[in-house]
């Protein structure tokens, strides 16, 4: 009985917060779509994802492609397909490890710093004071970050991918003694479209993902400084959870067959 | 507004949180012009009731007028106009992090499009000054000033949209004595300068005598008792009694231990 009970209180404590979830997101993106736009919140944010998460995205990366081109070195000698490491490095970075690897920094970076930043407003009661102010917190606070993460994560990831093809280059050229202008020729006839496309689809999820639970974790805070750790941690871990979840669903709707 | 009709009018509003209930029956009805002070002790209901009042919770049952509208249930573009004519100075100030002093003190004007950016900022250097800030303040991010100059720049703040009410969340706490003065004064003045209808919640029973012309005391949920500022110390009613000579037996204890 106390079993059934505590999974029944589980599963109500699940629907309850799938619920609020959904009630946030739907105003959170109804008032990304909605006047007024706080442009300079908006520009500030993107700064901050794009421009500022850039050396920690592009270190990922570089190194991403460097480990890949010797991994994959390793593997493929043992049957001669030594050739095909340009190939798997850049669909592997564009379709996969480029947007995952930096969604998952982004939400370390960004998620974290999000959920601390509107935690300590709803702790300090800053967002009771905008709302005293006639200003809609979702608006002033959520819509403009919501917006920076789904345009700034596809342009992120973007440079990520050419950091990242750049990387398994350096590797397979000074190290394995690749032939440069081959290694450049494989990269370019097996990349596709659809490979950087999709790469950058899920880029822009991920960046929603990762913004959305920054907000809500934040939003929701309670209970001071402790609170507000709990909320920092929830939105990183939340975010990478349900990035990795999205990154199969994005990756079977583009690529099965 | 009727000409008799209270500024702020709140009747048999009630609030619970899970099985805890904070108010019970709560009314009040404060006139245009006046300053109104809920005295309590902590964990009384204060905040809610003012919060409530303000929109920033929603009450369970009961109604709260505002010049004449009941804002219960007010969708939420009537309840931003009914909150521009609102002022409020929050008990830790709330000033925006992000944000210069000038820009927390004109952010209701610039967000409500009242006034555009160097406008905002004349505006904001002239409420300073009100509060006994200088100018030079203006660009100081919020966390490189005292306490008390945090309490200045949010009385400001509140001011600054000319409102027609002013809410203060326990104005003095955490302020040592001759800083609580200074702001008691500077609330006083103020409300005298905007002719604005005031609502204070606090325990400094000084600064409770000094800014408001009635004070009602809540209790368990409901205002208990409601007089002139000068009769508070012979109201007669024991649980006030107990409360302002801040003794510890008395039937709020009593009530307390059953």
């Amino acid at each position: 009985m106390i079993f059934l009970q505590t999974v029944g209180r589980v599963f109500l404590a699940f629907l309850a917060t799938a619920g609020r979830l959904s009630i946030f997101t739907i105003s959170g993106v109804g008032h990304c779509l909605r006047p007024p736009f706080y442009f300079r919140i908006i520009a500030k944010q993107m700064i901050e994802i794009g421009y500022y998460s850039l050396p920690v995205v592009g270190l990922t990366a570089i190194f991403a492609g460097m480990v890949l081109a010797l991994q994959s070195y390793t593997g493929f000698a043992r049957f001669s397909a030594e050739g095909a490491i340009a190939n798997v490095v850049v669909l592997s970075i564009t379709r996969e490890l480029g947007p995952v690897l930096a969604g998952l920094m982004v939400a370390g970076r960004i998620g974290a710093a999000m959920a601390a930043e509107i935690g300590t407003m709803r702790v300090t009661e800053q967002i009771d004071a905008l709302t005293t102010l006639s200003t809609n917190p979702m608006k002033y606070l959520v819509a403009p970050r919501l917006i920076a993460g789904l345009t700034m994560m596809p342009l992120l990831v973007l440079v990520a991918d050419i950091i990242g093809v750049f990387g398994g280059y350096l590797v397979a050229v000074h190290k394995l003694g690749f032939n440069p202008s081959n290694y450049i020729q494989n990269t370019w006839n097996f990349l596709e479209f659809t490979d950087v496309f999709s790469g950058l689809v899920k880029a822009s999820v991920f960046g929603f993902i990762v913004t959305l639970m920054g907000c809500y974790h934040g939003y929701h805070s309670k209970g001071g400084a402790q609170g507000v750790g709990m909320a920092t941690t929830n939105a990183v871990v939340s975010a990478s959870i349900l990035i990795l979840c999205s990154d199969y669903i994005l990756t079977e709707i583009f690529f099965s067959k | 507004m009727a000409q008799n009709q209270p500024m702020i009018r709140v009747k048999n509003l009630c609030k619970s949180f899970g099985r805890k209930t904070v108010l019970d029956g709560f009314n009040l009805d404060i006139s245009a012009g006046e300053s109104l002070v809920i005295i309590g002790g902590s964990g009384t209901g204060k905040s809610v009731a003012i919060k409530c009042i303000q929109g920033l919770l929603t009450p369970d049952s009961g109604s709260v007028e505002i010049a004449g509208e009941n804002v219960i249930g007010m969708a939420a573009q009537e309840r931003e106009r009914i909150n521009s004519q609102i002022g409020m100075l929050f008990q830790a100030a709330a000033l925006f992090d992000s944000l210069p002093v000038w820009e927390n003190v004109a952010f209701g004007l610039l967000s409500e499009g009242r006034v555009n950016r160097t406008e905002g900022r004349e505006v904001a250097i002239e409420k300073l000054a009100l509060v006994g800030l200088d100018a030079k303040l203006a660009d100081v991010s919020p966390a490189d000033l005292s306490s008390g100059m945090q309490k200045r720049v949010g009385l400001a703040r509140a001011i600054a949209i000319d409102p027609k009410i002013i809410f203060f969340d326990e104005p003095t706490t955490g302020l040592d004595p001759i800083m609580a003065d200074i702001i008691n004064n500077l609330i006083v003045a103020v409300n005298q300068k905007v002719g604005a209808t005031a609502l204070t919640i606090t325990h400094d029973m000084q600064s409770a005598k000094k800014i408001g012309d009635r004070i009602a005391m809540l209790y368990q949920g409901k205002i208990i008792w409601i007089g002139r500022a000068d009769e508070v110390e012979n109201s007669g009613n024991p649980y006030v009694d107990q409360f302002i000579h801040g003794r510890i037996d008395g039937p709020i204890k009593m009530a307390l231990r059953a």
